[in-house]
């Protein structure tokens, strides 16, 4: 399958989108945030829409409504961005807003199916170059962040006393997840972006304890599900975003029903799996 | 020799509502001060204003002789307990490893050292086990011990204890007193522990300060704990019934302490079982 362009591109895109969703998915699940996310790639959903209309590349639309959105989000962060019933009732009216634009544009509407549940069979080498450089921003401005973020996560009293610009850290992550989101809804469509983005992670937490064990396991199932995902679709010819859902379903389920590990007082000593 | 914290006609509000109105106190080095008084009596708002999150309004709050500032180190701070994220599945290790220059921008590295010393800090607090258990899978007082580990991380000159016996048994609450008494006294360490109820620390603390009603009385139990002192504290009548070693502060025929439990407001959330 390897021998036409179009695989070749589905895997290089999937590939980067599936390790930085993993990565950044990590910190969305430690942080109880994964719905806050959902709600981002719906309310990228009008943006696409609403930039389709306008004639711009639904690509920039859906990135800068998430951002707009990913940040509202963390400045409002104590009133909003952890209550859920504000989050749907936003994220449903961004849909909403979403339907609107297709209604004026209808020409447009085929490409509707695309941004809901992805089309990365179509990407191109433009796109590719496009999401490595959001990839790679991305990952950059998580490296920036990551120590106090994880302070603030887990601690936020503590890390609050300590000096921690709680909401700076809060707001800057959430651009963060905005940026992977519009990348990641590029492959799976903004409807499926747990499917990258929380799957991994979630599995992931279930059976590691350390944080770069974590976030390793996390990145390369997202990149297994994504790849192997796409080679199910070529065998079977079902949509790619189908396999890769059924994928991060199988595996989230399997690490929920994997024995709890020996952590208890039977496990002697320190463990030094992974350094640092 | 400096009061490790000094207030001096210092008055804290909140949101519009006055804490702590014009209140004087020094607190000396390596005092254990139990800190007491209703819920919402203001245990949290001060602790959060000697770490200088909330600066008074009027007069002056001194910490080791200087105005508080976030991120002193020579303070250690176990925060109130959260609901924590019940599925968090962090090690104990990585847990406080997050705190160890958790301020500072860049990835999170634990050198050999600070394993060594979180490792130390857990054995002190005889919790060495809990450096390998994941958060989700510790008891209310194991992740209690795990919190007053990482208070003490980096050797504190001060330690603010905010409710640090909320979730634990009977035994696990002398368990815990005792020990934080222990490596105090053996550290020199001022400590600020705020609690419900007063008896559990009578024998361990050298000093109460009780809170209610704006105002803030520093002294010993025998100066404190009266009937006329609590009774402007909680703005009402108030008996002091000693029987043996324990003391029942009562209003109207019932114990303060125990009904406080059953309507706590604001931010009490913890319940004692």
């Amino acid at each position: 399958m390897f021998q036409y362009e179009f695989m070749t591109n589905a895997f290089t895109a999937a590939g980067i989108v599936a390790v930085v969703s993993g990565i950044v998915g990590y910190f969305l699940v430690m942080r109880g945030q994964t719905f806050a996310g959902h709600a981002l790639s719906h309310i990228g959903f009008a943006g696409a829409t609403g930039a389709g209309l306008i004639g711009l590349s639904p690509l920039w639309g859906l990135l800068g409504f998430t951002l707009a959105a990913g940040i509202a989000m963390g400045a409002l962060s104590d009133r909003i961005s952890n209550r859920d019933v504000a989050i749907g009732v936003v994220l449903a009216l961004a849909l909403g807003f979403g339907l609107l634009f297709l209604h004026y544009y209808t020409s447009f509407a085929t490409q509707a199916t695309a941004l809901l549940f992805g089309n990365v069979l179509a990407v191109d080498h433009a796109m590719i170059a496009t999401l490595a450089a959001l990839g790679i921003v991305t990952l950059a401005a998580l490296a920036i962040i990551m120590r106090p973020l994880i302070f603030a996560t887990l601690q936020p009293e503590l890390a609050e006393a300590k000096g921690v610009p709680m909401r700076f850290i809060s707001t800057a992550f959430l651009a963060i997840v905005a940026i992977a989101v519009s990348a990641c809804a590029q492959i799976v469509g903004v409807l499926m972006v747990f499917t990258l983005m929380v799957g991994p992670a979630a599995a992931a937490q279930r059976v590691t304890t350390g944080l770069w064990s974590g976030l390793t396991l996390s990145a390369a199932l997202a990149l297994g599900e994504a790849w192997f995902g796409i080679a199910m679709a070529y065998e079977t010819d079902w949509p790619v975003s189908f396999c890769i859902a059924l994928l991060s379903a199988a595996a989230y389920f399997v690490c929920l029903a994997w024995p709890a590990k020996a952590n208890g007082p039977a496990q002697a000593g320190p463990s030094h799996h992974h350094a640092h | 020799m400096t009061a490790v914290i000094a207030l001096d006609r210092a008055t804290i509000r909140i949101g519009g509502r006055t804490v702590l109105a014009d209140a004087s106190f020094a607190i000396e080095p390596g005092e254990f001060i139990g800190v007491l008084g209703p819920n919402g009596a203001g245990k949290t708002t001060l602790m959060r204003s000697i770490l200088g999150l909330l600066p008074p309004s009027a007069g002056s709050i001194r910490v080791f002789g200087e105005n508080p500032e976030c991120g002193n180190h020579r303070i250690g701070y176990l925060p109130q307990l959260r609901t924590v994220l019940p599925d968090l599945r962090v090690r104990g290790l990585d847990f406080i490893g997050a705190s160890l220059n958790g301020e500072r921008w860049g990835m999170p590295k634990l050198s050999e050292q600070d394993r060594a010393m979180i490792e130390d800090t857990l054995a002190s607090v005889g919790a060495r086990e809990l450096a390998t258990r994941p958060l989700s899978q510790m008891s209310g007082g194991e992740r209690q011990r795990l919190l007053l580990a990482q208070a003490l991380i980096g050797n504190p000159k001060l330690l603010l204890l905010d409710e640090p016996l909320i979730s634990l048994d009977a035994r696990h609450q002398e368990v815990a007193i005792s020990v934080v008494r222990q490596v105090c006294r053996d550290r020199g360490i001022t400590v600020l522990f705020s609690a419900h109820e007063l008896n559990q620390l009578l024998g361990a603390i050298d000093r109460v300060l009780y809170l209610g009603n704006g105002r803030a009385e520093l002294g010993t139990v025998d100066e404190v704990v009266t009937a006329p002192v609590l009774s402007k504290l909680y703005g009402t009548e108030i008996e002091v019934v000693r029987a043996g070693k324990h003391i029942f502060v009562m209003s109207h025929g019932s114990d303060v302490e125990r009904v406080d439990h059953g309507h706590a407001h604001g931010h009490d959330h913890g319940h004692h079982h």
